[in-house]
């Protein structure tokens, strides 16, 4: 191989400004007040409905559409937001086709439920848009909580608290608030810096005050904020991703995904965000389907995602699987990367067939082959920073490096509350940290006035 | 094809499908494009006394609409024909001569003096018309002035006027009548009594559509006030049907032809007026709606179902007249129960919380855990609530019980016909 073959083909502006203007344009534009009169008169307002049941968050499905039906927007909007405070996020991100839309009975009779999410977007939009308070607090409780992590499992419970008359301190790592909202999201998923105008509407409730840039570990241990506060939520996801265990993992070229994401979400300029011409992505969850698709609406000309089982154990949904096909990734199953080859850049990854055995069991099988590439993203999951783990949260009893927490979101400790990512059982969806973050505020609530 | 050629009152067209008087009928433009679209007859917007009225320059017209935008009920305020006699009478007798083989009636609107009747009806007959429809319906602005509803809601104004006109006539009279009387009865028989070949009803329903939710006046208004209008269209069928079916049932109506009126917009709509007993129809909401070309449908429609059916379209006039009786009359020994095909259900639980919250709690939503929605014969009265709600077509049913004990009731299954003339609960009743 020669020294030419080994540089690496990563460089900006392989799309013009418009062609990137479309690429990252809304994935689903919102529905026009007829598309929503028509997409909510096939409603059926089921009993005890499905949908309901199937959204993590509860919100009432039918009495939210109910409401479009009769152009009484801010009722509806009130509905969903009462339930889900990131109802606007939701409404954007949440895998419906696996949640409220596919349990919606109109999937029975025709095969085609009723379009919820972008229903609960129609709603929710002109709340966001002139940002109209609809919450009001209780009486003043005079306690204090502290909240760790600004992202959806910690604004909801900071709102929820702020609701119930606390006051809510929230510890922010990062420099804005909305978590993977604003860092981790796909950007053709929530154009026009929604995150931001969701996350200021959040804390215009009042009664929550923000600092950003102060983490746990860093500047905060968790023992000062229990001595400091009445309660503790912890909501901090998850810091770390998870490493294959190859050799040369930190080859040049090897990336982790979310930490490219972060960096084309904040870019200002997306022509001039680098990008390979050749991109393997490793893993077959959410964040995986949405590095390869925005790797190619940037201008990679090839993209591979591999994934070690087959399409039915993939994390990415099946509508996430046919939009990255759609999109021209290449998806291949059954593989796993053995090694990373180039000198002083990857330029190669090698994999292995994998199968199943007799067990059931994941096996190598002897058969491999190669994949060039500039880049390589490793999206194969996170897990919550070890060093936290070993210092800053020591004494808060864990499971496979997961906070354990009650199914109210108490933890091994009486004041002290999680959800979202960082706990164990959670299932790595803005909807339900959301919905950790609500219940935790609520158990929160019932312990404050036990005093 | 079944043939559809008509005959009303001697008068003959190639369909049963006539342009009610109304604005579609108002100009031989608007007439020419009716019938070479294949409307059958016209009858043609009501025609008064010279000088001519003169209409509001605003909003004539308010419509109810489905949330696809879809019109299920309309009102109107537009008084009768607003151009000179002379310039209608020129242009009726123009289409009769280019359309000889379609049905062409005038409507007519005249005040209660019978010199009006003789001085006006010679001339308008003289276009060479097949006949006359006397607009004792319009309920808005005309009624004001004493006519219109203010002579369809008086029995003896009616027979009166009819009188007068058939003394003027020599074509058929029809009496089109307002529905907004509380029996439809007398203004029928006053009809008939007056010697009046035919009525013809509905005319359209008091009605005002709403209001204006920003500056909550009514709506629609002229210069900020509104007055109330005449309700047609889909939603008012059923009131229509209701009417027609009566006139056809009584012994002291039901000799009286019916031109049925009153929401007509596709095929099936004028199968419902047909067998309750009209023996042609009028249209305009829907035309009004969607244009002349719905006549293809409803021509086609009506014929590919008398194809079907094997039946001849006078066959059909009234074939359902017999099936109409008074609530006395049911059977109350007659027992159904609904039944939900288990495979059809999507399980909505729309039929569970309806006969929950509001009847008689006959139907499950939970069974062994699981979601499944189920009838309770024990509790189901037969009401029919589940199936009109249910948005499956077909899933929910109504089967009768012949044998055995209603589980409700826990009385045996009589095969006998018993009906409340005679129950024992009736302190009025009469011996079996």
């Amino acid at each position: 191989m020669s020294h030419r073959e080994q540089q690496p083909d990563i460089r900006s502006q392989r799309l013009q400004k418009d062609e990137i203007e479309t690429n990252f344009g809304e994935l689903h534009p919102p529905l026009s007040r007829s598309e929503a009169l028509i997409a909510a008169d096939r409603c059926y307002f089921c009993y005890d409905a499905p949908c309901t049941t199937a959204c993590p968050t509860d919100i009432d499905i039918p009495g939210f559409i109910q409401k479009i039906r009769s152009d009484n927007l801010r009722g509806s909007a009130r509905t969903i937001l009462e339930e889900n405070i990131f109802g606007g996020m939701c409404a954007r991100v949440c895998p419906t086709e696996v949640l409220c839309e596919e349990a919606c009975v109109r999937h029975t009779h025709e095969d085609k439920p009723v379009e919820i999410g972008l229903l609960q977007r129609y709603a929710t939009d002109p709340i966001f848009d002139k940002q109209t308070q609809l919450f009001t607090r209780a009486a003043a409780s005079g306690k204090k909580v502290a909240v760790v992590g600004g992202g959806p499992a910690g604004l909801s419970c900071a709102h929820r608290l702020a609701m119930l008359g606390h006051d809510v301190v929230v510890f922010n790592r990062d420099a804005k608030p909305g978590g993977l909202n604003e860092y981790g999201i796909a950007a053709y998923k929530t154009v026009d810096d929604f995150a931001q105008k969701e996350a200021e509407y959040i804390l215009s409730i009042g009664g929550i005050e923000l600092r950003n840039g102060e983490a746990l570990g860093e500047d905060l241990t968790l023992d000062t904020l229990r001595d400091a506060y009445d309660a503790v939520f912890i909501g901090v996801g998850l810091g770390s991703t998870n490493e294959l265990g190859l050799e040369r993992e930190s080859i040049p070229g090897v990336e982790n995904a979310i930490e490219y994401i972060a960096e084309l979400r904040q870019a200002a300029d997306l022509c001039k965000l680098p990008v390979g011409r050749r991109v393997v992505v490793i893993g077959g969850g959410m964040t995986a389907i949405d590095i390869a698709v925005q790797s190619k609406r940037l201008g990679a000309e090839r993209v591979d995602v591999v994934y070690r089982r087959g399409p039915e154990q993939m994390g990415a949904s099946q509508y996430e699987q046919d939009l990255a096909k759609t999109s021209g990734v290449t998806i291949h199953h059954w593989a796993k990367p053995v090694e990373f080859k180039g000198d002083a850049h990857v330029t190669t990854v090698r994999f292995e067939r994998t199968a199943l055995d007799k067990n059931g069991r994941l096996t190598a099988t002897a058969e491999r082959f190669e994949l060039t590439a500039d880049t390589v993203f490793k999206a194969i999951g996170q897990t919550l920073d070890t060093d936290l783990l070993r210092d800053a949260i020591a004494g808060l009893e864990t499971q496979h490096d997961r906070i354990v927490v009650d199914n109210t979101g108490k933890t091994s400790l009486p004041d002290v509350w999680a959800g979202g990512d960082c706990v164990a059982g959670g299932d790595d969806l803005t909807v339900t940290a959301v919905q950790h973050g609500k219940v935790a505020a609520m158990a929160i609530d019932r312990y404050l006035r036990e005093d | 094809m079944a043939n559809l050629k008509s005959t009303f009152l001697g008068i003959s067209s190639p369909n049963p499908f006539w342009l009610a008087s109304a604005p579609p009928t108002d100009k031989a433009y608007n007439v020419n494009r009716a019938f070479e679209a294949g409307w059958g007859g016209a009858v043609w917007k009501t025609l008064g006394e010279d000088p001519p009225i003169v209409n509001v320059s605003g909003p004539r017209y308010g419509a109810i609409h489905s949330n696809e935008r879809r019109v299920i009920g309309f009102n109107n305020i537009e008084l009768i024909t607003d151009r000179p006699l002379q310039t209608n009478l020129d242009e009726m007798r123009q289409i009769k001569k280019d359309w000889p083989d379609r049905a062409l009636v005038a409507s007519v609107m005249l005040p209660m003096n019978k010199d009006a009747w003789s001085k006006y009806l010679p001339l308008i007959e003289d276009t060479g018309i097949d006949g006359f429809e006397l607009n004792f319906g319009c309920p808005h602005g005309m009624s004001e002035r004493g006519m219109g509803a203010a002579v369809g809601q008086v029995p003896e104004y009616i027979q009166m006027a009819a009188e007068w006109a058939k003394q003027a006539a020599s074509v058929p009279v029809i009496v089109k009548l307002t529905p907004n009387v509380t029996n439809i009865l007398p203004p029928a028989k006053a009809a008939l009594d007056g010697g009046a070949d035919a009525v013809s009803l509905i005319n359209t329903i008091n009605s005002i559509m709403r209001v204006d939710y920003d500056s909550l006046t009514m709506y629609p208004t002229t210069d900020g006030m509104g007055t109330h209008g005449g309700y047609c269209g889909e939603a008012v069928k059923p009131i229509a049907l209701n009417m027609v079916a009566e006139i056809a049932r009584t012994k002291e109506t039901r000799a009286i032809p019916i031109s049925g009126i009153g929401g007509i917009t596709n095929w099936r709509d004028a199968v419902d007026f047909l067998a309750l007993g009209a023996s042609n129809v009028q249209v305009c909401t829907a035309a009004m709606v969607y244009g002349f070309k719905i006549i293809d449908d409803l021509v086609d429609g009506l014929s590919n179902f008398l194809d079907d059916k094997q039946l001849k379209l006078a066959q059909l006039v009234g074939k359902a007249v017999p099936s109409v009786t008074d609530w006395q009359h049911l059977n109350l020994n007659y027992v159904e129960k609904a039944v939900i095909d288990q495979e059809l259900c999507i399980k909505c639980g729309r039929c569970h919380v309806v006969c929950e919250d509001t009847s008689h709690q006959a139907i499950t939503h939970t069974v062994n855990g699981e979601r499944h929605f189920e009838v309770i014969d024990a509790e189901c009265v037969g009401c029919n609530l589940c199936v009109s709600v249910c948005p499956v077509d077909s899933c929910i049913s109504m089967v009768q019980l012949t044998k055995g004990t209603d589980p409700r009731t826990g009385e045996p299954i009589s095969q006998d016909y018993a009906n409340w003339t005679t129950h024992p609960n009736n302190p009025m009743r009469t011996t079996k």
